[in-house]
């Protein structure tokens, strides 16, 4: 393997390819977009949690000023317009049906926004009201009516071994086991048992969801979207109309912010709907307002219980976890599948028992979140392993170290084993964080992990270009959503084709461009395309070096590979220049492809454990129950950062994010309303909350399958936060915290009442 | 109506609708397109410009209140040789942004901040900074970019 040192491009923190554009206003989202005779929709949404819709009279808003068309659920006729990646539940505008407050209703396509926004109060319907079904426990009691009243068809994802899942209002079902749970928990010498409650969160994307869609007089669809997923997205929308996947081209501009929200396919099917209805390209620009409308994070209940022998080794752990999914799948099954795993931690457990449950509810539809289900169970997970070690009489640091599985052992029977050193990892959080220190009154430290299996399936296909003049373009389908990708794909670029950074120009993504890609997301770019970008470029060198041998008139065996090109005796050529000499003709270039997939060292799944580890020291005020973060530790154990500060960026924003829900986020419905929906009522993390003392450390042992041994980074931090916050405050206070998030009402009340029951 | 103002320190005079948001005019008819929409509720800071170089929310600033005024946006803030001003060129060395959504409006918050005075400590960075959201970075990014930048600017004074 290449040492360190030797990198001239990767493992370097060169400024971001994207920055000029962004510190400067150029860089164009889809929100900057407009098209030449482009009209605007805006939507009309259900005020009912679960009503028919007994009819819709458009007749008035068609005479408003600037409408041009209306598209209700009534003009579907020819489509095929229920979509989504795992269940084909959701239609791309209601029809007969809502299933939530907020539900997209009927679209006025017109002239301006305006124009379409005014006409929307002139759109008459008539609803017959049902009972909804708002809470998990509703709706998988026995005699509850089902939210989805047919079966639906499985979508392109296939990903799961049981799916799709369940009956009735049980949207998925997971089991995941071995061992003899009931066994081990009868002859445990400890035993920790509560049940949780992580909160509904929304990412808040700081951009909306926005798309602009465009059907030509071909009939070829072009959609313009704020997508982490183009791919996904054009399946979906080409099943919708029919058509062939050539046919619909995913173009997608910079992207504001998405932390999963914007995986999978969102608003496309409808906004292309509205220019096939009325014939103009249309854009839909949602307001952060309809956001929040739109999806969600699945908040969780979980009973869980763990068990320890006499010598504070694991035996057992069992949960089960609820999630409310609201009224579509969207990316819940996946959740579901890997919330089930994540909760078994980066322990050794010989006795494992997970049922994991989604659950349709009338609320706004759950979906990938940060961390996928990662964040919902490691808070229960990570608290009990606190309960346990007090339990034990054991330090909750020496506690994880007794049970992490090291690298190389497998955590879960039939997956690839872990590649991450943890318990390395927890010791130099802990050196870190001072733990060794004692601690002021008043203030309490704690350090958390989780394992995820992350990288989603490996389907992964790039393209390279080489050009005769030196440059090398690379078309990858990864779309560039802040985290960096476009820069890290350059850096590999660069340091495999020996050209200068400045030379490598990033295409995409557009799906008639760049090759397949299935998603952005479970912080697989870096792994996946990362190693796809490097194989294509060796593609690309190994085609010149046949080239080579006409160009040198040599035999391969007298040419030696030198960076950036060949050595024959004196002679150098660039691979530039043997592409120049081979085609004698000016502006050629060549392309190296690469096409990974789940085989070889990929066929085991996951693709890498992605590995979060912080720690906390927080103060509690007592009087008020607020708690501030003195001390932030995070561990990237990334294998190989290419970016080093880029990489960091991705831990802090992580954890700061999972911050978030570990103090202020929730959204709350009272009845059929979502009551905190904008962002005067949702509170994310701000300057003020940043801790006072922040340290990040990269490991980088280049143990993973991505090049030159890289994982990925971008949600471990995510998960173990808000967990050591809780146990960080049970240290500060003798409070157990079971329910986020911990809002200063919240940990008052506990502390009220802890104090009433010493009294 | 008429409106006319200084933008990005040249006269502009626009036909606009009394209705209309200075985010609004700003994208829509000056296709400047750096002011970014969020919240609309004056809680992000995503479409702060400045006016008269104190921020302000163009969200929910109608576009007439700034007849006479000077408004800076993000694409007013670098060189005319394109030489990056030196809050720009520390949120590049910083890494200070992942999206970039929220940047303009960071980096013009800060520039009213610095301009007005460039000895900051972190404290006053936070109390100033409060009111621009950031999803991605974690903040701690943009505090070091602005404290580079307060170092420089006081050099150059």
């Amino acid at each position: 393997m290449k040492p360190l040192s030797e990198f001239q491009v990767v493992n370097h923190s060169v400024p971001r390819g994207d920055g000029i554009a962004k510190v400067t206003g150029g860089a164009i989202y889809t929100s900057d977009m407009t098209l030449e005779h482009m009209a605007w929709a805006k939507i009309l949404r259900s005020p009912f949690a679960r009503a028919r819709i007994i009819s819709i009279d458009t007749s008035e808003a068609r005479k408003q000023p600037g409408v041009i068309d209306v598209l209700t659920g009534y003009d579907l006729k020819g489509l095929h317009p229920y979509y989504g990646h795992g269940v084909k539940d959701h239609p791309l505008i209601a029809i007969g049906q809502v299933r939530f407050v907020g539900e997209p209703v009927a679209a006025v396509i017109a002239e301006t926004e305006l124009d379409a926004q005014e006409a929307l109060a002139w759109i008459n319907i008539e609803y017959e009201e049902m009972t909804a079904i708002l809470d998990v426990d509703t709706a998988i009691a026995e005699g509850t009516p089902r939210i989805h009243e047919t079966d639906f068809a499985d979508g392109s994802f296939r990903g799961f071994d049981d799916f799709p899942g369940a009956a009735g209002n049980i949207c998925q079902a997971v089991h995941v086991g071995w061992g003899e749970v009931d066994a081990a928990f009868a002859s445990a010498a400890h035993v920790a048992e509560g049940e949780f409650y992580f909160p509904m969160v929304y990412a808040y994307a700081m951009e909306p969801y926005v798309a602009i869609a465009d059907f030509d007089a071909k009939g070829h669809l072009t959609v313009y979207s704020s997508a982490q997923h183009p791919f996904m997205v054009r399946h979906d929308v080409a099943h919708v109309f029919g058509l062939p996947l050539n046919s619909v081209r995913v173009i997608v501009p910079y992207i504001g912010g998405g932390y999963g929200s914007k995986s999978y396919t969102k608003i496309e099917p409808l906004v292309a709907a509205c220019s096939w209805k009325s014939g103009r390209p249309v854009k839909l620009q949602l307001s952060v307002e309809e956001a929040f409308l739109t999806t969600r994070g699945d908040d969780a209940r979980v009973r869980i219980r763990t068990a320890t022998d006499a010598n504070g080794i694991l035996v057992a752990r069992q949960a089960t976890i609820h999630l409310n999914t609201g009224a579509y799948a969207e990316n819940s099954p996946m959740v579901c599948r890997k919330a089930a795993n994540r909760i078994v931690g980066p322990y050794r457990i010989p006795n494992v028992k997970i049922d994991c449950f989604a659950v349709y509810t009338n609320t706004v539809p759950a979906s990938s979140y940060r961390g996928l289900g990662g964040a919902q169970v490691t808070f229960p997970g990570e608290s009990q392993m606190d309960e346990l070690a007090e339990k034990a009489s054991c330090d909750p640091i020496e506690f994880r170290l007794k049970n992490l599985a090291q690298s190389g052992e497998s955590i879960h029977p039939g997956m690839r084993p872990i590649d991450a050193d943890i318990p390395g990892d927890i010791r130099e959080a802990a050196k870190m964080l001072h733990m060794d220190r004692p601690v002021t009154p008043g203030h309490g430290r704690s350090v958390c992990c989780s394992a995820s299996d992350a990288g989603a399936h490996p389907v992964t296909l790039a393209m390279v270009q080489v050009y005769a003049d030196g440059a090398v373009s690379v078309l990858s389908g990864s779309t560039e959503i802040g985290q960096g990708s476009h820069t890290v794909l350059a850096q590999i670029a660069a340091e495999e084709m020996g050209v200068p950074l400045e030379k490598v120009r990033l295409i995409g993504s557009d799906t008639a461009v760049t090759l397949f890609e299935r998603s952005t997301g479970a912080s697989r770019t870096t792994t996946l395309m990362g190693r796809a970008v490097l194989e294509a470029c060796r593609e690309a060198i190994a085609q010149i070096k046949v080239m080579a041998q006409e160009v040198f008139a040599a035999p391969a065996e007298n040419l030696v590979e030198e960076r950036g090109g060949l050595r024959s005796g004196e002679t150098f050529l660039t691979w530039a220049q043997i592409l120049e000499k081979y085609f004698k003709m000016e502006g050629c270039s060549i392309v190296g492809r690469a096409y990974l997939r789940k085989a070889g060292d990929l066929n085991l799944i996951p693709v890498f454990w992605e590995i979060g580890v912080v720690g906390a020291e927080i103060s509690l005020d007592e009087e008020t129950g607020m708690i501030s973060l003195d001390s932030l530790v995070t561990i990237g154990d990334v294998g190989l950062a290419i970016n080093p500060a880029m990489t960091e960026g991705q831990d802090l924003g992580a954890a700061t994010m999972g911050l978030g829900a570990g103090l202020f986020e929730e959204l709350i419905y009272d009845g059929q309303q979502l009551m905190n929906g904008s962002m005067l009522e949702y509170r994310v993390p701000r300057f003020s909350d940043l801790a006072k003392n922040i340290d990040m450390k990269l490991v980088q042992n280049r143990d993973g399958v991505g090049p030159y041994g890289a994982k990925g980074g971008g949600e471990g931090a995510v998960n173990p936060i808000s967990p050591c916050i809780a146990n960080a405050l049970y240290r500060a206070s003798g409070v157990r915290m079971r329910t986020l998030p911990l809002t200063p009402e919240r940990v008052w009340k506990a502390l009220k009442e802890k104090k009433g029951k010493a009294l | 109506m008429n409106l006319g103002f200084e933008l990005n320190g040249k006269p502009a005079t626009l036909e606009i609708q009394p209705r209309e948001t200075l985010a609004e005019v700003l994208r829509g008819r000056c296709r400047l397109t750096g002011v970014k929409i969020s919240c609309e509720a004056q809680v992000c800071g995503s479409c702060t410009v400045l006016v008269d170089g104190l921020p302000v929310s163009a969200c929910t600033l109608l576009a007439y209140e700034v007849r006479g005024k000077r408004v800076t946006t993000i694409e007013g803030v670098a060189e005319e040789s394109g030489k990056l001003h030196p809050i720009q060129q520390a949120f590049l060395d910083h890494f200070s942004f992942q999206c970039g959504f929220c940047t303009p409006g960071m980096i013009l918050a800060a520039k009213a901040l610095l301009d007005d005075d460039s000895n900051v400590t972190d404290e006053k960075i936070v109390a100033h900074m409060n009111g621009n959201l950031c999803r991605c970075t974690g903040y701690l990014p943009i505090l070091k970019a602005i404290l580079q930048a307060a170092d420089e600017m006081r050099g150059q004074k």
